[in-house]
């Protein structure tokens, strides 16, 4: 029984079947690790399902299965939990939103009721908590915009004083933390970055700063890291591409490179793509080495939109159209 | 998810595996129904701990737990004991699930939650931070946390600056401690707090940082803090006036207006002023235009920015001037004052404090020669524009009369970075940082030194873009941005560029073509011009260009415009008419990289409410970018030809979305 080739560098191929297969097969998993990650199983889906979309499979899998189960999730406040029977939180509800924005089901929600619970998530000061319990971040900041966005509801939260909070957590590096003072973290930035596109406040982004700060992620490899002096990880791939993108300093990345390191990272004979090449593989890392390729324009990979993390027909639909 | 070796697990393993699984679902499985059930007894609460001690992540139970905490304390009478062995109870099993993962959201906020019911010493919560802190210095829950701790107590920030001393001294190689810093210095230097004054704490910054960058050449912990202490230098806080069409001193010609001329609005011109950063606060009340020239009407003063923003580097007013009566040549001073009430204020909070006055003359001229209002060319019909303008040489030698850099600390903190860069070794960090230094540096000399910094900044770019080559391109833009600030800082260079284009008027007109430009800069310089031939260059996008207010003629052909979203800023310029986009790249690829820098329905800053909106949907989807850009232009010449898009399809759609279209790819239209 062979283990993992590191032959992949030489061919230099999406094998999308495989990934597919992959992913359609992750369902039937019960492994300790699948068991342990039971609760984020909306935000899998997501990843899954949208992969499925940009190699152009989503007919491959059952829309009312999914939904049904989607809507187990919901609870009386209007909010998505991770799982049947969880709590419900912003993380999930995003991703549930995202789905049905999908399959072009959105009208089964009560979009009302979704909104009135993502919008009574807002502070004060113009942040957001993820749920009752009130931790804050600006992870929960994109959300509830990108959610309340795609659901055409926007006006329901104070949008300028949702701006005024993250630009608070703009640092001197041109970055963005999850709270006012934090470290720049490529993830962070990609949320506040996102937030602040759809919003329509690039302005406030110094983007030749911010610009510099991320195309500095590459590292020898080709692969790019979340933050000065760590390694390089599949999922910047999406956080800091997309990122770039939106400040359209993109082309300060060397891109063949990057999608070299991807490439890198696929299991050629079982599908899915890991974080580094020759590590496991999993959902998350299979949808953002996928996702990172669509930004980079790999043949055979529908465009995704960096700002919605779903791809540009679907959100062209919805944003474009009455 | 992270960092696991990909391995094929053997049938045994599977099994295990299976097995383990089995039991944790048992486990959730009891757990939830206690959840659901609200049950809070020892063997519940137990069994959650059981819970997170495997997964600290089951976020679900750390609400469960607060639930329970909840229940327990409502139960009890406020027994300051009781209270604290309940709440300890919770603080040791946050410890043990951080032990199992140091980086679980869910286990740092459940400690925060209990610290917020007024628990715990310092001393222990600073031992803990120790703790993770040693066990991974860039462990950003840990700062945050150690942040919320630092609030609660009322640290000092001096001590937390002391704290960040100890960290960088042990390992000058800990970003997280130079971000720290940066924030904690960066509040005492604004509140002027004692002792840190940056004409003394900038320069001791800098020897600190130094270690950091010459020790590994390529470790970037303290690139972005010399990036910040070299912004603290060069730039003062308080914003001022850059540039203002027209300049100070200069002489501009207007038509007494009831031409024909297609080409402006008759009986006005636009006054520009151009601040070092965007300020909001510029109107009537702030600024005041002296003249006989107007009525006394105030003028309205707008920002050169999208829709939703107050603020800009680049204010505009229309100045509509009087042209009823028959004039011969009449001569008008204008005074500008700019400032002398308060109000104008940067977006970082800093007054406008130094008024400013500009004055300049109109000239009103009964009638200009007649434009012909024929199709414009960009190879016919020009002459050379006189190099001895003093129009020219009072926008050349802006940088020096603005000069920001005139405290002795600035200055001397600039000269000894560049000659200790200059000594290093030949390193990607060392080349860029002298290029920025250089930069800095040529702004503040005078003309003779200016051209030996620029070429110098130059090669170090050229250099740069081989020793570095995965970022090439960031180089090339700074680069072209170099050599854009070289061109316009020279009188020589700029006048051999400029011409008059005798079919409209004698525009002036700029010839930037074949120079490789992959990037836009200096336009503070060139407010004055009306052509602009940026033709044979490598530019993706006209960012830069919406402060060109009297720009109406454009040729971008042959460059890298990849969509019409990446000539957003062109909705700016209201006296656009003619724009050559011919033989671009438009069309030709998936991902658009100026997707949200245009407004639009999608970044929630626009809509399509119009007849054309209304009778063609799907192209208007289809093409949406080009419907929202030239929708907002008046233009009456376009050149798309050598695009993928521009098929019949595409030529019909724009026709229908620019009717006022009279040249399309250089033939006429049937009106």
């Amino acid at each position: 029984m062979s283990s993992s080739s590191s032959s992949s560098s030489q061919m230099g191929e999406l094998v999308a079947d495989k990934h597919v297969r992959y992913i359609l097969m992750s369902e039937k998993k019960e492994s300790f690790e699948s068991v342990v990650m039971d609760h984020l199983r909306m935000n899998g889906a997501y990843w899954g399902l949208t992969t499925l979309d940009l190699l152009d499979k989503l007919p491959s899998v059952s829309v009312d299965e999914v939904v049904s189960w989607l809507l187990t999730c919901q609870h009386e406040s209007g909010g998505f939990a991770g799982n049947t029977g969880h709590d419900p939180h912003v993380l999930y509800t995003l991703s549930a939103v995202q789905i049905l924005a999908l399959f072009d089901k959105l009208d089964i929600l009560d979009v009302a009721k979704v909104s009135s619970y993502i919008a009574g998530l807002q502070n004060e000061d113009g942040s957001f908590s993820g749920d009752m319990w009130g931790e804050v971040d600006t992870r929960f900041s994109y959300i509830a915009i990108c959610s309340l966005s795609i659901l055409k509801c926007l006006d329901k939260i104070n949008v300028e004083k949702a701006v005024d909070y993250i630009v608070s957590c703009k640092n001197l590096d041109g970055g963005f933390g999850c709270t006012p003072g934090a470290e720049s973290h490529a993830g962070q930035i990609f949320c506040c970055v996102g937030a602040l596109a759809i919003t329509g406040s690039l302005h406030h982004v110094d983007k030749d700063l911010l610009g510099w700060w991320l195309c500095e992620r590459q590292v020898k490899s080709g692969g790019l890291n979340g933050r000065p002096e760590k390694l390089p990880d599949v999922c910047y791939s999406w956080w800091v591409l997309s990122s770039l993108i939106m400040i359209d300093r993109v082309h300060w990345i060397n891109k063949a490179k990057l999608v070299k390191f991807i490439l890198d990272c696929q299991d050629l004979e079982n599908g899915g793509i890991s974080d580094r090449p020759d590590d496991a593989v999993d959902i998350f890392h299979t949808y953002f080495g996928v996702a990172g390729l669509s930004l980079l324009e790999y043949p055979g990979v529908k465009a995704i939109d960096p700002a919605y993390a779903l791809p540009v027909d679907v959100i062209n639909r919805i944003l474009l159209t009455k | 998810m992270h960092g696991r070796p990909r391995k094929v697990y053997k049938p045994e393993e599977e099994a295990a595996s299976a097995a383990k699984a089995a039991k944790l679902r048992a486990l959730q499985s009891q757990f939830m129904s206690y959840h659901h059930n609200k049950i809070y007894t020892k063997e519940a609460v137990d069994l959650s701990t059981k819970l997170l001690e495997i997964n600290p992540e089951a976020y679900t139970a750390w609400n469960y737990r607060k639930l329970a905490v909840e229940d327990k304390l409502s139960r009890i009478e406020s027994d300051p004991d009781l209270v604290k062995t309940i709440l300890d109870e919770e603080l040791s099993v946050v410890e043990s699930a951080l032990k199992q993962n140091f980086k679980s959201y869910g286990a740092w906020h459940h400690r925060k939650w209990v610290l917020s019911k007024g628990h715990s010493s310092i001393g222990n919560e600073l031992r803990l931070l120790d703790k993770f802190q040693k066990l991974d210095t860039r462990n950003f829950h840990a700062w945050n946390y150690r942040r919320f701790v630092v609030e609660l107590t009322n640290r000092s920030e001096q001590d937390e600056l002391q704290y960040t001393d100890v960290m960088i001294g042990s390992d000058f190689s800990n970003y997280s401690a130079w971000h720290n810093r940066s924030v904690l210095l960066s509040s005492l230097l604004a509140r002027k707090v004692d002792g840190f004054l940056p004409n003394k704490k900038i320069p001791d910054e800098y020897n600190l940082v130094h270690d950091a960058i010459f020790t590994d050449e390529d470790d970037q912990s303290g690139w972005f803090y010399h990036l910040w202490l070299l912004d603290q230098t060069v730039n003062v806080e308080t914003p001022l006036l850059t540039s203002s069409w027209p300049s100070h001193g200069s002489c501009i010609n207007l038509s007494a207006g009831c031409l024909n001329d297609s080409f402006s609005e008759p009986g006005s011109f636009p006054l520009i002023i151009y601040f070092n950063q965007a300020v909001g606060g510029v109107s009537s009340s702030t600024v005041t235009v002296d003249t006989e020239l107007k009525g006394n009407e105030d003028l309205v003063w707008e920002p050169v920015s999208k829709k939703n923003s107050q603020v800009s580097c680049v204010w505009v007013a229309r100045l509509k001037y009087m042209s009823s009566e028959p004039c011969f040549r009449k001569e008008y001073k204008v005074k500008v004052r700019i400032g002398d009430s308060p109000g104008i204020v940067s977006s970082r909070g800093c007054n406008f404090s130094a008024p400013y006055e500009f004055i300049f003359t109109a000239h009103v001229h009964d009638t200009l020669e007649e434009s012909q209002g024929g199709i414009v060319s960009w190879t016919d019909g020009f002459d050379i524009w006189d190099a001895e303008s003093k129009d020219l040489n009072s926008l050349v030698n802006l940088d020096q009369s603005n000069a920001q850099l005139d405290s002795k600390w600035r200055q001397e903190a600039i000269a000894e970075e560049i000659d200790l860069f200059r000594e290093l070794p030949d390193s990607k960090i060392g080349k860029l940082t002298l290029a920025r230094l250089l930069m800095a540096k040529a702004m503040i000399s005078d003309a003779a030194v200016k051209g030996v910094h620029y070429n110098e900044i130059l090669d170090l770019y050229k250099d740069l873009m081989v020793l570095d080559s995965s970022h090439y391109q960031y180089y090339k833009d700074e680069h072209s941005v170099a050599l854009l600030r070289k061109v316009t800082s020279s009188t020589e260079d700029l006048s051999g560029r400029l011409f008059r284009y005798r079919n409209m008027n004698n525009s002036v007109c700029l010839r930037l073509n074949n120079l490789s430009l992959s990037r836009i800069a200096s336009v503070e310089k060139l407010l004055f011009v009306q052509m602009l031939d940026l033709s044979h260059n490598e530019l993706h996008s006209t960012e830069g260009l919406e402060a060109m207010q009297l720009l109406s003629c454009l040729n971008l052909s042959h460059n890298r415009i990849r969509s019409f979203s990446a000539l957003d800023s062109l909705r700016h310029l209201n006296q656009l008419r003619v724009l050559n986009v011919s033989h671009n790249h438009i069309g030709e690829h998936s991902v658009d990289t100026t997707r949200y820098l245009c407004s639009s329905p999608l970044s929630n800053s626009e809509c399509t409410r119009d007849e054309v909106g209304r009778q063609m949907p799907s192209l208007v989807t289809k093409y949406w970018d080009a419907y929202f850009v030239l929708r907002d232009l008046n233009l009456k010449q376009l050149d798309i030809t050598g695009n993928a898009i521009a098929g019949d399809e595409f030529r019909s759609f724009v026709l229908q979305v620019v009717p006022k279209l009279v040249w399309i790819d250089g033939k006429k239209l049937e009106s």
